[in-house]
């Protein structure tokens, strides 16, 4: 176990822990980037370059898009309620 | 349940699974011993069909019939999504606000590597079985890549360059032509999905036989998959509102 | 410290875990999910790494040899990368349309599953 390995698996363990306790959705998207970040530099670590371009491609680009709309969608619904009740 | 009590019931199962893992993880081999029984089977038989990348070799020749099945809950995912995502009765479709607040850099930026990502995308799906790369990868920068015309300009454009009834032909395209390509390996060779064109030689770009074919399937079967997903995100947060009750009042 | 990776894994597992059984949002819920499955990606990597070789791609400078990392599990764990993409979404979407008929976004005033 090199001591870039320890470091790299050190920083997926707190990236991870971050998004776990993060209090809102937005927040939670930067650190789900960063895990993914972290992620794909584990997987360059343990040679494995195909995992990786999938991890990159997916963790940062694709997911945080869907997670953002989705959290959007939500808040824009529970803001129209809002103002039709009131 | 309470979440005190959930939460205590969470932490004695936690604290049980994570004796159970440490016990496990204290017996399993170290990380970086040099014995792999796998890796001894896969990598002289991806050589001997000619396929550079032993990774593509496992996903599509050794393995395809897993492919096969993830490929299927790709497309039971994206159909679930799509279904969920309709407009309900009490909404509607409305044109997007039109927001012409982009910085112009980013304009630039965006217009500049969209036709870069595409390539690159292409290239990646079509070189899965030489370099790192492949279908699944390739899928997701191509669906990536177009949704900068969203982030550098607006979502008309967007609209406008993304048919989704096309792209509702290509995802089943995709999944057609990999299960006509296992069907033929059935007429042709005995079995399902078995590798059974010419192999050609390491390193080459038509060599692997099946590998580059089934690549392409995958390929645009990511692709539209992911761009038809984030259309009805897309759709939901910006295009549906609930219908108005003057609306309906007078309709 | 030969087994950290492991260990680091586990504890994604947990974490991922812990983050859904207090969540007070469900898009919290479906990431901590996501957390937790990338907890198994490490697991299954670490299990077909081995020291001082390389990945299993050859070219015209790497000539086919047997020292290379396994790549089954690699295999495994790219595919599951981007169809947990796609499974995430129809949690999300699913997401979307409780809080539209229910108007909350936190799991536990979720009123239809009680009896």
């Amino acid at each position: 176990m090199t001591v870039l390995l320890v470091l790299v698996l050190t920083l997926v363990g707190v990236a991870g822990t971050a998004v776990v306790l993060s209090s809102t959705p937005e927040r939670m998207v930067v650190t789900y980037s960063l895990l993914g970040l972290s992620l794909g530099m584990l997987f360059m670590v343990l040679q494995a370059p195909d995992v990786a371009l999938s991890q990159v491609a997916v963790g940062t680009a694709v997911m945080p898009m869907m997670i953002l709309l989705a959290t959007r969608t939500m808040q824009k619904d529970r803001a129209n309620r809002r103002g039709e009740d009131s | 349940m309470s979440r005190r009590v959930r939460l205590l019931v969470f932490l004695i199962g936690g604290a049980a699974v994570a004796v159970l893992l440490s016990l496990a993880f204290l017996d399993m081999p170290h990380v970086g011993r040099s014995e792999h029984l796998y890796r001894d089977l896969a990598v002289p038989a991806s050589v001997r069909h000619a396929t550079a990348n032993v990774v593509s070799a496992v996903n599509f020749d050794q393995r395809a019939v897993d492919t096969f099945g993830e490929e299927t809950i790709l497309i039971a995912s994206v159909v679930g999504a799509a279904a969920l995502l309709r407009p309900a009765k009490e909404e509607t479709e409305r044109r997007p606000p039109d927001t012409s607040r982009i910085l112009e850099s980013t304009r630039l930026v965006g217009y500049l590597l969209l036709p870069v990502t595409l390539m690159v995308g292409l290239d990646v799906v079509g070189h899965g079985q030489l370099t790192p790369g492949g279908g699944f990868q390739g899928g997701v920068v191509l669906a990536t890549g177009l949704h900068l015309l969203y982030v550098a300009g607006s979502y008309p454009a967007l609209d406008r360059l993304r048919p989704l009834e096309l792209f509702d032909v290509l995802d089943a395209l995709g999944a057609a032509t990999f299960a006509a390509v296992g069907l033929a390996g059935i007429a042709i060779a005995g079995s399902f999905l078995t590798n059974m064109i010419s192999f050609g030689s390491l390193g080459q770009l038509f060599s692997a036989g099946t590998v580059p074919v089934l690549n392409v399937a995958v390929g645009m079967e990511v692709f539209a998959a992911m761009v038809a997903i984030l259309a009805k995100f897309l759709e939901q947060d910006i295009t549906v509102v609930k219908r108005d009750a003057t609306e309906e009042a007078g309709s | 410290m030969n087994v950290y990776a492991y260990f680091v894994a586990g504890w994604l597992l947990l974490v991922g875990g812990y983050g859904i059984v207090r969540s007070r949002h469900m898009v919290h819920a479906v990431v901590s999910l996501a957390v937790a499955q990338s907890g198994t990606y490490v697991l299954l990597l670490s299990i077909g790494y081995q020291r001082h070789v390389t990945a299993p791609v050859f070219g015209s400078t790497e000539k086919p040899t047997k020292h290379v990392v396994d790549p089954v599990v690699q295999a495994m764990t790219l595919t599951d990368i981007v169809v947990s993409a796609t499974v995430t979404a129809l949690l999300l979407a699913l997401a979307v349309q409780v809080n539209k008929r229910q108007g909350t976004v936190d799991p536990d005033e979720l009123a239809a599953l009680e009896g």
